[in-house]
């Protein structure tokens, strides 16, 4: 009776099924077509589009195809390589320092058990919650003689980030039997040792996960960017969209920002494609617990 | 964690007496995992994260602008001047509307994939990557597509055939920034909700399938209050998130029309353009205390609400 019912239940389950099957795919296509597709293919084919077309942005096939020469205006106008590099030169050490400093906090305060230890996370984590105070940073750079330079974008970026980091990977350190430690540390591993080649190669997923997320608000950050860089000489890719597009107003030039969104977008989405797997396992395992 | 803090008590005597003469009479916490290697993030993000803080609570009280050469104390000037032209009861009054209706958008977005896609089949991976997208664009980029999508002579309008000033009320035109931001951010949303639905046994569903549940009543009795933790990760980023925003904003209305848009940052960053630093500031620390108060008791209160769940 009781081995019965539950193929019962799951039988009438799928019976109701039928409408849901078939319904379900075609309103996945059309949320996606409609939420997804229409704004990215009115990005795809407005970049293609020569200016005169691209005035009023809409979804119609170019009539004339120009992506190569929109594209090479966004490069020699908006200095896109120029930016391109400033933002790498930004991004790559600030995801560097946020996962290697946080990692070994991570370590120490996943591990160790003190008030003094809680009082330090918890401090260094306040900053997932807490704004970062942008304008007094910016006196703070100038004291220091860090205002408009790379070293002091680097270390407003990593100040910001380094919570997410210290949060994730603390949780998912704790997650880690401590005898595997201690199976080293009976061999005569230092700390140090037993942290690179036991703590780090055991983070990986979360480290995919950190890495994606910092470097996917750092490279399309403009608000702080604004603050420490200024537009000058070091301005990264966003604060460029942001000069090509306030010239929108003079210009109507939607071919060059689009031409534009598309090249910064797409360094992101090809880390994601590579990196789909671990980063999905490393935001679920981080967040929800 | 006690059965483990027990067993290492019992097997530690060996290696310590190994290297006794080395070890000294510290801690063993301190051997093993030393505080140095937690210091440079520590130090790190006093200096650039802290100390930034604590000195927004004096130069809101200064003169510090571009016009002066040196920084004068001059008390309550700057809170007066905002709250005098109605700039602070607007940022605060816009920046929390937009905070929720953002965190409701974005929730519902990513609740709603999350169940859509739920089952682990090759087509929703597909489309979970497809509605993650948008995480992945900038939120400036995000915004500038809106912008020409709803401009008078954008392509919504001119595939409607209609003329509505889509990004030109003032009392409208909040929301659908808010619609935008959740739109841009439901892909992370449906991940952790994802990830919460994928947390629950398969035999509390069974169970309810069995005492005869349909859908719609295993979906409030039990998946819902399992998805607790989900909900909390979930409403606190997004709120507190959205009370930082700036970039979809920024580049769909830049504050307008007639300030009804201007959340804290867009002030922030066209007061400092204008040289009006200690302004700028006066108002950042307004919006530092505006999270906090929005903050522990959100924190509080859903952490409870997991609790009694």
């Amino acid at each position: 009776m009781s081995a019965a019912n539950p193929s019962s239940a799951v039988r009438r389950a799928s019976a109701v099924n039928p409408a849901w099957r078939y319904g379900r795919p075609a309103l996945v296509l059309l949320l996606a077509g409609l939420a997804v597709g229409v704004p990215l293919w009115l990005v795809a084919v407005t970049s293609a589009k020569p200016q005169a077309e691209a005035i009023t942005p809409n979804l119609d096939l170019p009539r004339h195809w120009q992506p190569g020469g929109n594209y090479e205006e966004a490069v020699s106008q908006g200095e896109m390589l120029h930016g391109f590099l400033n933002s790498l030169l930004v991004v790559v050490p600030s995801v560097a320092l946020v996962l290697i400093l946080g990692a070994g906090a991570a370590w120490v305060f996943a591990r160790r058990k003190s008030k003094l230890v809680s009082a330090a996370y918890a401090i260094c984590i306040s900053g997932l919650l807490l704004p970062p105070a942008v304008i007094t940073i910016v006196m703070e750079l100038r004291q220091l003689g860090l205002a408009g330079t790379r070293p002091g974008m680097i270390a407003v970026y990593t100040g910001m980030y380094l919570s997410t980091s210290i949060f994730f990977m603390t949780g998912f350190i704790r997650a880690i039997p401590v005898e595997l430690e201690e199976a080293a540390r009976m061999d005569g591993a230092s700390p140090l040792r037993i942290f690179r080649q036991i703590i780090l190669p055991l983070l990986r997923p979360v480290i995919a996960t950190a890495t994606i997320m910092v470097m996917l608000y750092a490279w399309s950050d403009i608000f702080y960017a604004f603050f420490v860089l200024g537009g000058g000489e070091k301005a990264t890719l966003p604060l460029n969209l942001y000069k090509v597009a306030s010239a929108q107003l003079y210009l109507n030039n939607w071919h060059l920002v689009f031409a534009y969104v598309v090249v910064m977008s797409l360094p992101m989405v090809a880390i994601f494609l590579v990196a789909q797997r671990k980063i999905v396992s490393g935001i679920t395992s981080g967040a929800v617990k | 964690m006690a059965d483990t803090a027990i067993r290492t008590r019992t097997q530690k005597p060996a290696p310590a007496k190994g290297r006794g003469g080395k070890v000294g009479r510290l801690p063993r916490a301190a051997v093993h995992h030393p505080w140095w290697f937690a210091l440079p993030a520590i130090v790190v993000f006093a200096a650039f994260f802290l100390v930034p803080n604590l000195l927004n609570f004096y130069y809101p009280f200064t003169n510090w602008s571009s016009y002066h050469p040196d920084i004068a104390f001059t008390g309550l000037d700057n809170f007066t001047t905002i709250a005098h032209d109605g700039s602070l009861l607007r940022a605060i009054r816009t920046t929390l509307l937009y905070a929720l209706l953002a965190a409701v958008f974005q929730n519902g977005f990513g609740l709603g994939l999350a169940l859509l896609l739920e089952a682990d089949s090759r087509f929703n991976r597909f489309f979970r990557a497809v509605f993650f997208l948008p995480v992945l664009i900038s939120a400036l980029a995000t915004g500038y597509i809106f912008q020409s999508l709803f401009n008078q002579d954008g392509a919504v309008n001119g595939l409607l055939g209609t003329d509505i000033p889509w990004l030109g009320s003032t009392s409208w035109t909040l929301v659908l920034v808010t619609v935008i931001h959740g739109w841009k951010w439901m892909g992370l949303s449906m991940l952790i909700y994802l990830a919460g639905l994928k947390g629950i046994p398969g035999e509390m569903l069974e169970a309810a399938k069995c005492d005869g549940a349909g859908p719609w009543r295993t979906f409030w009795s039990v998946r819902w209050p399992m998805l607790a933790p989900a909900l909390t990760f979930n409403v606190t980023t997004a709120l507190i998130g959205s009370m930082n925003t700036f970039d979809i904003v920024q580049a769909t209305t830049g504050g307008g029309p007639a300030g009804s848009t201007e959340v804290f940052n867009i002030y922030m960053f066209r007061i400092f353009g204008q040289g009006l630093y200690a302004q700028a500031s006066a108002m950042s620390l307004v919006l530092f205390l505006v999270v906090v108060a929005v903050a522990i008791p959100l924190v509080i209160g859903l952490r409870r609400r997991e609790q009694l769940l």
